[in-house]
């Protein structure tokens, strides 16, 4: 199967997405970016394979009308199966590299006490898995972020049990180690590596429903794992593009891949808002996805994602959790500072003063959309629709504060936010990829 | 406009030349007072460089001591020494600059210390900050000031009262002040004989400028353009070393354009050219190199320029005329770009665009100039409007190194590049059936 992939190597995630010979997208991944931007890369990119083989398994399945009645629950249940078992890898290999880093000489006699407690927290971990993927979603698609919240509670817990034998700080210093490498390390995590474990439990839980039809699935699914895709074309964009092993005529500006990427979500608009990681910016582009102007922060990044990032670790708070908390606001604190540091000074100044934490939120989160909305002006305003995109698009009360701004200076124009905004700069390197070969004539 | 390179950089020979020049009147200017010669400050926009050789005394140009302590790296130093004396960060860093420069024993660029000014003359061409810059230097050197006020060309045009008022400041305030500090009658002959090889300098270094209009372009007229001004917005306008300066310099042009080559960046010749653009507003001086590489990196190359007009309009048809020699000095500081009102430059960016065929404007708005930035983004727009090619906008600094982001300037200018590509592939439509990108399972964990 020949197919095409668009990467966004984002300051903050790496996203990669993949379409098809008919342009249709088949599959997308997503991971945070890091220090080793080749990594980051790298499992985006199997993530978005591993979604496009399940795509296309579900495609065989609904095809396959002897499996009718089981299809849709097996499907859901082999792919929750697959992310255990990606999950349970890792952890494997979080146990093996964390009682490393615990067993330094510089631990001295607590290295023995902080291993056998890793021990008891890890087997926890594995322990709580199925709970975890069977029966629920896990609350972020990272591992780091979901490792590290059950870890960092469990290590607590043995910390206060050690009788000061060892403390918290310590044992979270030795996670914050073996995370990194456990990041950079590269796990064979594909579709073919991780499948046929996964393919055997699923079956087994749903032996009674399957029955004799088992070999049918078992036989299709190995099948799907020994699809080759074939990528025709490539193309990178995102502040790490350089970085990209692509040549450099399959690098793009983010600013083409955002405006062609929502011109093909929503194809009337002619403005696009893209707040990501560290740049916001406001492009204009015509009718064909073409860009005519754009804008974007200089010298500063107040009013970008880092801003969102820096007042939830003020507040001891999760990214996710800062939009939920901001939307049940009362009333909107006014925050006049355009700095992300002095911010996080009229932040606790107002939190003294006995302001509450979600008014003060929705205060800044105005205060980040009034930065933006100085951009799209200077860009040349909003003619019709506007499409919000990149990672701050899916903070409701940006989405609150932005859709309330614009109604203001600009009347009432559509706004367009897609669930899959965070992919827009990716979709549209694919499409720049699509287009290379499919228009251009030329592979790479 | 020579600045402080490495041995590995690629010059033209005119270059060569230019800093032998410039490295011959700092050595003049740190023999002056041994020698009895006189010196006067003062600007570029509006210089009155053949009245000054008519009286035979030496021109120190503040703004080209800025520029070059940017480009030996020294602006940085100089601009912290300002601020420590209280200058506020959004001063023109020009002006803080040269303070600094001052209070650090006032050092050239030849690494001798200049000579304290006998006279400042202010010529004043649209830039209210040229004001406030001469009063600091006021209140460190203990000399005459001549004030040359040039009107503004609001209503778009130099109205005979203008002339009529710059030339009786000439007559009333500026010459009298350069006879007092002199000691010499002024004599016109001897200002209409500089003014006659002012003019023979300028046919040529407008048919270098008129080059460009070539594909390729022979030259670069922003980051080239801004060392082909250097003799004819300083000291050597009106000078027999400025006419062979620009014969040189047409010459070696002319030979490029023969050859159907392009320009001579630091780094070597230029390859393919790609992209055609007319740039606004001042460059960077700190990473000038720098800034220059992601251009020719990108196969773009500078076809005109406002900033190599702040010194006069010469290939929009401005002449010294050694007939009319006072008047052709006040029509000259009237008609420098930072002169023109909004509508005008407006007007000449277009020119530009369409004369020499450029795929688009670029404004690098620079932080600390008022003078230059305001309007930029109105001009922007309406360039745009009025030649249907795309604008592109960048923002970096003079000399303080602080404000050139190297990554997010590229950002920007390959995003622009590429725009003007994309827009180029019109009528390559978008992927047929592109759908609303929904996968039809569910994704994530």
């Amino acid at each position: 199967m020949r197919v095409f992939i668009g990467v966004d190597l984002g300051s903050t995630t790496t996203k990669a997405l993949i379409l098809d010979d008919a342009g249709e997208v088949v599959g997308r991944g997503i991971t945070n970016s890091r220090s080793n931007y080749n990594v980051a890369v790298a499992i985006a990119r199997a993530e978005a394979f591993i979604e496009t083989l399940f795509n296309l398994l579900a495609r065989r399945l609904r095809e396959t009308p002897a499996l009718a009645d089981v299809e849709e629950r097996l499907r859901a249940a082999l792919k929750r199966e697959f992310r255990m078992e990606q999950h349970l890898q890792q952890l494997a290999y979080l146990r093996k590299i964390l009682v490393e880093t615990a067993s330094d000489s510089r631990y001295g006699e607590r290295a023995s006490l902080m291993v056998d407690a890793i021990a008891r927290i890890t087997d926890t971990m594995v322990a709580g898995a199925p709970k975890r993927f069977r029966f629920s979603r896990p609350p972020t698609e990272f591992f780091r972020d979901l490792a590290s919240g059950e870890f960092l509670e469990l290590a607590q817990a043995e910390a206060n049990a050690s009788n000061g034998a060892f403390n918290f700080d310590t044992m979270a210093g030795v996670f914050d180690k073996a995370i990194l490498k456990v990041e950079n390390r590269g796990l064979d995590l594909s579709f073919s590596a991780n499948i046929t474990p996964a393919l055997e439990r699923c079956l087994e839980r749903f032996s009674d429903k399957v029955g004799e039809r088992a070999s049918t699935v078992w036989d299709l699914v190995m099948d799907i794992s020994e699809t080759k895709l074939d990528v025709a074309s490539s193309v990178g964009t995102g502040y790490g593009r350089a970085r990209l092993p692509f040549p450099k005529k399959q690098i793009r500006s983010e600013i083409l891949c955002h405006g062609l990427g929502a011109h093909t979500m929503f194809g009337a608009t002619r403005t696009v808002l893209d707040i990501g990681g560290q740049d916001t910016k406001a492009i204009q582009v015509d009718a064909d996805g073409i860009v005519t102007s754009f804008q974007m922060n200089d010298r500063c990044a107040a009013g970008c994602g880092r801003y969102l990032g820096y007042i939830a670790d003020e507040m001891n708070l999760g990214l996710h959790e800062l939009g939920p908390l901001a939307d049940r606001a009362q009333r909107s604190v006014k925050i006049n500072s355009t700095c992300t540091v002095f911010a996080g000074a009229e932040l606790r100044d107002r939190l003294t003063m006995g302001q509450k934490r979600e008014d003060i939120l929705a205060g800044l989160h105005r205060a980040i959309i009034l930065r933006a909305m100085s951009l799209l002006a200077r860009s040349g305003g909003v003619a019709n629709e506007l499409t919000f995109t990149g990672g701050v698009a899916r903070n409701s009360a940006a989405v609150k504060a932005l859709r309330a701004l614009v109604k203001e200076n600009y009347g009432d124009v559509t706004l367009n936010i897609s669930e899959d905004s965070i992919c827009t700069g990716a979709l549209g390197a694919a499409i720049f990829a699509w287009r290379t070969v499919h228009q251009e004539g030329m592979a790479t | 406009m020579s600045g402080a390179q490495t041995e590995d950089v690629h010059k033209e020979p005119s270059m060569r030349l230019q800093k032998d020049m410039i490295g011959g009147h700092f050595q003049a200017l740190a023999n002056a007072k041994k020698n009895g010669k006189k010196v006067v400050y003062t600007f570029v926009p509006g210089n009155l460089a053949e009245l000054l050789a008519a009286f035979e005394v030496l021109p120190v140009l503040p703004e080209i001591n800025a520029l070059q302590s940017g480009m030996r790296k020294k602006s940085g130093m100089f601009i912290g020494e300002a601020e420590k004396l209280g200058h506020s960060e959004d001063v023109c860093t020009y002006v803080k600059c040269d303070i600094g420069m001052l209070k650090n024993g006032n050092i050239g660029p030849t690494g001798e210390k200049l000579p304290d000014p006998d006279l400042l003359l202010l010529s004043y061409t649209g830039c209210f900050t040229f004001l406030k810059w001469f009063e600091l230097l006021r209140q460190e050197y203990d000399c005459p000031i001549a004030m040359l006020h040039v009107p503004y060309q609001a209503d778009g045009k130099i109205e005979p009262g203008h002339r009529e008022y710059v030339v009786n400041q000439l007559r009333t305030e500026v010459i009298p002040k350069l006879e007092e500090v002199t000691g010499k009658k002024f004599d016109i002959d001897k200002l209409r004989e500089h003014l006659k090889l002012s003019v023979q300098a300028e046919d040529d270094f407008v048919a270098v400028l008129e080059s460009a209009k070539h594909r390729p372009s022979p030259i670069d007229s922003y980051f080239g353009g801004v060392y082909y001004i250097g003799p004819m917005f300083t000291s050597f306008r009106g000078s027999e070393a400025g006419v062979t300066y620009y014969r040189a310099l047409r010459q070696e042009v002319e030979k490029r354009l023969a050859a159907g080559v392009g320009p001579i960046t630091p780094d070597g010749p230029m390859g393919e050219e790609k992209f055609r653009l007319v740039v606004e507003g001042p460059p960077n001086w700190t990473s000038f190199r720098e800034f220059w590489k992601m251009f020719h990196d990108e196969g773009a190359v500078v076809v005109a320029s406002s900033y190599t007009k702040v010194g006069g309009l010469y290939d929009r048809g401005f002449r010294h005329d050694p007939e009319n020699p006072l008047e052709t000095l006040a029509d000259y500081c009237a008609g420098c770009y930072t002169n023109l009102n909004l509508p005008q430059r407006i007007d000449l960016l277009c020119q530009y665009v369409e004369e020499f065929d450029a795929d688009g404007l670029l404004i690098n708005s620079v932080k600390s100039c008022n003078s230059f930035s305001a309007g930029q983004l109105l001009i922007l727009r309406e360039v745009e409007k009025r030649t249907g090619r795309p604008g592109g906008f960048v923002e970096s600094d003079l000399v303080d190194p602080r404000y050139f982001s190297g990554a997010n300037i590229k950002n920007r200018l390959e995003s622009y590049l590429q725009m003007i590509d994309q827009k180029r592939s019109v009528g390559v439509s978008a992927a047929p059936g592109m759908p609303h990108s929904k996968v039809d399972v569910e994704m994530g964990p």
